[in-house]
């Protein structure tokens, strides 16, 4: 909220031990150090966390949503990458 | 705590929506976004959304967060005064909360494109507005009460449906929000319960502060569907879920048993329960009071604005301390 504009940073928290990160939302703060400070204080008033990441948002590389058709193509015509691809006969198990 | 100021629309805003409407904005493009909004796809951030959908989201969010904002003073007046340090520890976690709900919802209104510096500088212009129920003042420990169980509680009748909010990212901070309203309903019922069951006294401060709150708890849910003016665009962009009236209507439902409960009454005297349509009908709000509050000539307007503005003079220079910190830290890593 400052005159200047603080960078923005994106806010991650793991919720326990064993998950992964998970995007929670974003806050401005004047440096790293405050950034997780006002997460901790933002984000996690209720104990939703034991872990935090915050990552300045200028840092992320994106794909581009208007580009997402050309993108993941790629994977679209690859159905053989499923497994119910293969037809098993009745009778086969444990596979 | 809540949105109302949905239907405020800025000068600025109708000229531009004058100006969309003959606009230049692809046909096809606008189809396929309100398809994808007709199946139920969120639309995120980047993509692609017709300049209306965006302003009105950018209005409603940044309106939201403003009414957390300056939702704390109400309930700050009586941080010093708390009955308890149990009851003091609790509405300072609220008051806290209604700052983080502020935050997410910046956050939300900063993804699309409008930034936080801009917000901020039309809530202390007095350009932007929030809602009119924290124009209101707080005389007791009572309207404490009052505002949990009935200002959150039509703040969650609100916001659960903005939960499927077609914008994700606003869709997402409500659902943070609305988890953490639940708590602050139930802790004003709790001492609206408390008071009730107290002294004649306690049970007349009670009584008092929902003969005050409760017509303007009625209005946190907006005009009236009949003037409202972008409730049916709201509704096909899947932004609003019900209408205004619909809303209120099940508040009505919902509290007026609680305040049966309470052993309190309903300041209404047209109150009535219909057994054929199985909902209460309730008098006429007087509209008159809620266009002169969102007009700024409520009890406190002046009061609130004067508190948020000085509050941000006031704060100046921790922000400056923090930046010139930062410089520092940052110059002595490169050196």
């Amino acid at each position: 909220m400052s005159a200047k504009g603080w960078p923005l940073y994106e806010v991650f928290i793991r919720t326990r031990a064993g998950l992964s990160h998970r995007h929670a939302g974003s806050l401005h703060a004047a440096d790293d150090q405050m950034a997780l400070d006002h997460a901790r204080d933002t984000y996690t008033r209720r104990m939703e966390g034991v872990s935090l990441w915050v990552v300045r948002s200028d840092r992320i590389i994106a794909s581009d949503p208007a580009e997402n058709a050309a993108f993941f193509e790629p994977a679209e015509d690859k159905i053989y990458r499923h497994p119910t691809f293969y037809e098993i006969p009745d009778g086969v198990e444990n596979l | 705590m809540y949105t109302q100021g949905l239907d405020q629309q800025s000068s600025e805003d109708k000229k531009k929506s004058a100006r969309d409407s003959g606009s230049s904005e692809d046909a096809a493009a606008l189809a396929a976004f309100q398809k994808r909004v007709e199946a139920e796809e969120k639309i995120e951030a980047k993509d692609w959304m017709p300049d209306a959908y965006r302003r009105t989201l950018v209005r409603q969010i940044s309106q939201h967060a403003h009414s957390e904002i300056i939702g704390m003073q109400p309930e700050g007046n009586w941080l010093t005064r708390a009955p308890s340090l149990k009851r003091k520890a609790i509405l300072l976690a609220k008051v806290q909360d209604e700052a983080g709900h502020g935050l997410y919802l910046y956050s939300a209104a900063e993804t699309l494109g409008v930034s936080r510096e801009q917000m901020v500088a039309d809530l202390l212009s007095g350009k932007a507005k929030y809602s009119s129920i924290f124009n209101y003042p707080t005389l007791t420990w009572a309207d404490i009460g009052a505002i949990g169980w009935l200002v959150d509680g039509a703040a969650i009748m609100n916001q659960v449906p903005l939960c499927r909010c077609s914008y994700g990212p606003y869709a997402r901070a409500m659902v943070r929000v609305c988890k953490e309203e639940s708590f602050h309903q139930r802790q004003g019922f709790e001492i609206m319960l408390e008071l009730s069951r107290g002294s004649e006294q306690q049970k007349a401060m009670a009584q008092d502060a929902l003969d005050r709150w409760w017509w303007p708890s009625l209005m946190m849910f907006g005009p009236s569907d009949t003037d409202s003016r972008h409730s049916a665009q709201s509704m096909a962009w899947k932004i609003k879920r019900f209408s205004n009236d619909e809303l209120r209507q099940k508040f009505v439902d919902v509290t007026v048993p609680q305040a049966q409960f309470l052993g309190l009454r309903v300041p209404d005297d047209k109150l009535r329960w219909n057994d054929a349509t199985e909902h209460y009908e309730f008098g006429e709000i007087d509209w008159q009071e809620f266009h002169d509050v969102l007009a700024g000539n409520g009890p406190c307007n002046r009061e609130r604005m004067a508190k948020r503005r000085r509050a941000h003079d006031e704060g100046a220079w921790v922000r400056e301390a923090a930046e010139a910190y930062a410089l520092k830290q940052a110059e002595r890593q490169a050196a």
